[in-house]
């Protein structure tokens, strides 16, 4: 069984400079309680890698603002402003990759593969300077894998072993951030008793799974 | 019928029952409104859902069920909910049937500009990069035009989005496959003439001699 923490402690085990792996698009399935818990500690320096920034005031949006953030690697900005303007002002890094680029490259780094073999941006301003790999006569991409010190993962419910289970369009890159990081913090909204998660719906085991958040009151 | 409205009802006839489809936001949503009830199609949106289904009435809304576009939605009967490996390896794995995207560009090698404007627009290329490497087929539902500026042009000066040659050009205008020998005109907009669409297009068409009149239920 996990002790369950305050979203401040989870907060006090990540250092400046952390490169944080955090679930959500636009905002679905993000760890919310951590981002605040974040914001409210005011250490910042981190490279954040998710699908987007959602959007200024809002969830990852919140670290943006903060300016807690020195790099992101992300699919989509378009919409937040603050992080289009802090790009242009060299305030912060952007390094923009495809969405299932991204996620297969969190995923190589989660599985222990050296790497991943695209044909999605040949020929567009993400393949340069990436070598390409010629198979079977067919030309790809290859994209070096991503992980993270930290990986902030946000699930429908979880129980006392950590095992998690995500809702509808919430799962999104949880479950892939969830196996490439060394440590793996996750908020689930529900925290139930060991027995509640049929073993089948459990998408993260426990296993994966370092530090659980309290329960939302 | 507006410009938007005949563009979303032409390409709806692209849709064919038991399809995978994925329809890119803004304009090529609306393709969703004119697919005939009784056919059985399922909608993908990338951010992990197959079975996307209508917004929800007003106060029903799920803050974890919505599209690529962060706006709420429902799920039809049937659906799935996946996470973004799972929806990118259908994307790229030759399991979605068709995407629709907006364009910014089209050019005569079928080539596709439409995530950035240098020095402009800086979005993010989101999923359209993957979308258009690996869907079967591809769907550029554009207007014809930008504010007079011609949009299918001999070759992008935009960014690519990807090498792959798209598989229609769908305008309030016409009509138009890419094909080995270029852009070949297959139809005309309701009411427009030959002239008005060469007028129209920086890039050279191919014109057969007969070119029908799209018919719009």
């Amino acid at each position: 069984m996990k002790r369950a923490l305050k979203p401040a402690e989870a907060a006090e085990m990540i250092p400046e400079g952390a490169v944080l792996l955090i679930g959500g698009f636009m905002g679905v399935g993000s760890p919310h309680r951590l981002i605040d818990a974040l914001v409210a500690r005011g250490v910042g320096g981190f490279t954040v890698v998710a699908n987007d920034t959602a959007r200024p005031g809002k969830d990852i949006g919140k670290l943006i603002d903060a300016r807690l953030v020195a790099k992101c690697i992300v699919s989509h900005i378009g919409l937040n402003p603050e992080t289009q303007r802090q790009m242009i002002a060299g305030d912060l890094e952007v390094e923009l990759v495809p969405q299932g680029t991204l996620v297969e490259r969190i995923r190589a780094g989660g599985v222990g593969l050296g790497g991943v073999l695209t044909a999605t941006g040949l020929g567009t301003v993400v393949a340069e300077g990436k070598p390409t790999v010629e198979v079977d006569g067919k030309t790809y991409l290859l994209e070096k894998p991503i992980r993270g010190d930290f990986a902030l993962i946000g699930a429908r419910q979880c129980d006392y072993v950590g095992n998690l289970e995500y809702t509808l369009t919430a799962h999104n890159f949880n479950p892939v951030m969830a196996m490439a990081a060394d440590t793996v913090i996750a908020e689930p909204h529900h925290v139930m008793p060991v027995g509640m998660i049929p073993p089948d719906a459990v998408k993260t085991p426990g296993v994966l799974v370092d530090h659980i958040l309290e329960r939302l009151i | 019928m507006d410009a938007k409205e005949v563009i979303a009802r032409r390409v709806a006839q692209e849709v064919r029952e038991g399809m995978l489809v994925n329809l890119g936001i803004g304009l090529p949503s609306m393709v969703a409104n004119f697919v005939p009830d009784d056919m059985h199609v399922f909608f993908q949106a990338e951010n992990g859902v197959i079975g996307l289904g209508q917004r929800p009435p007003d106060g029903m809304e799920d803050r974890d069920l919505t599209d690529a576009g962060g706006g709420f939605v429902t799920a039809v009967p049937g659906a799935a909910s996946i996470d973004s490996a799972m929806s990118f390896g259908l994307i790229r794995g030759g399991h979605l049937d068709m995407t629709v995207l907006g364009g910014l560009q089209v050019d005569e090698k079928g080539h596709l500009a439409n995530w950035m404007v240098p020095g402009k627009m800086v979005p993010g290329m989101g999923g359209a990069m993957d979308l258009v490497s690996g869907a079967r087929r591809v769907i550029v539902a554009m207007v014809h035009a930008a504010k007079g500026d011609p949009k299918i042009v001999p070759e992008c000066t935009l960014p690519l989005t990807a090498l792959r040659r798209v598989s229609l050009i769908v305008t309030e205008m016409a009509v138009i496959e890419p094909t080995d020998e270029g852009l070949a005109l297959r139809e005309r907009g309701p009411g427009v003439a030959v002239d008005d669409i060469l007028a129209a297009t920086a890039a050279r068409l191919i014109v057969p001699d007969e070119v029908p009149e799209m018919v719009l239920a």
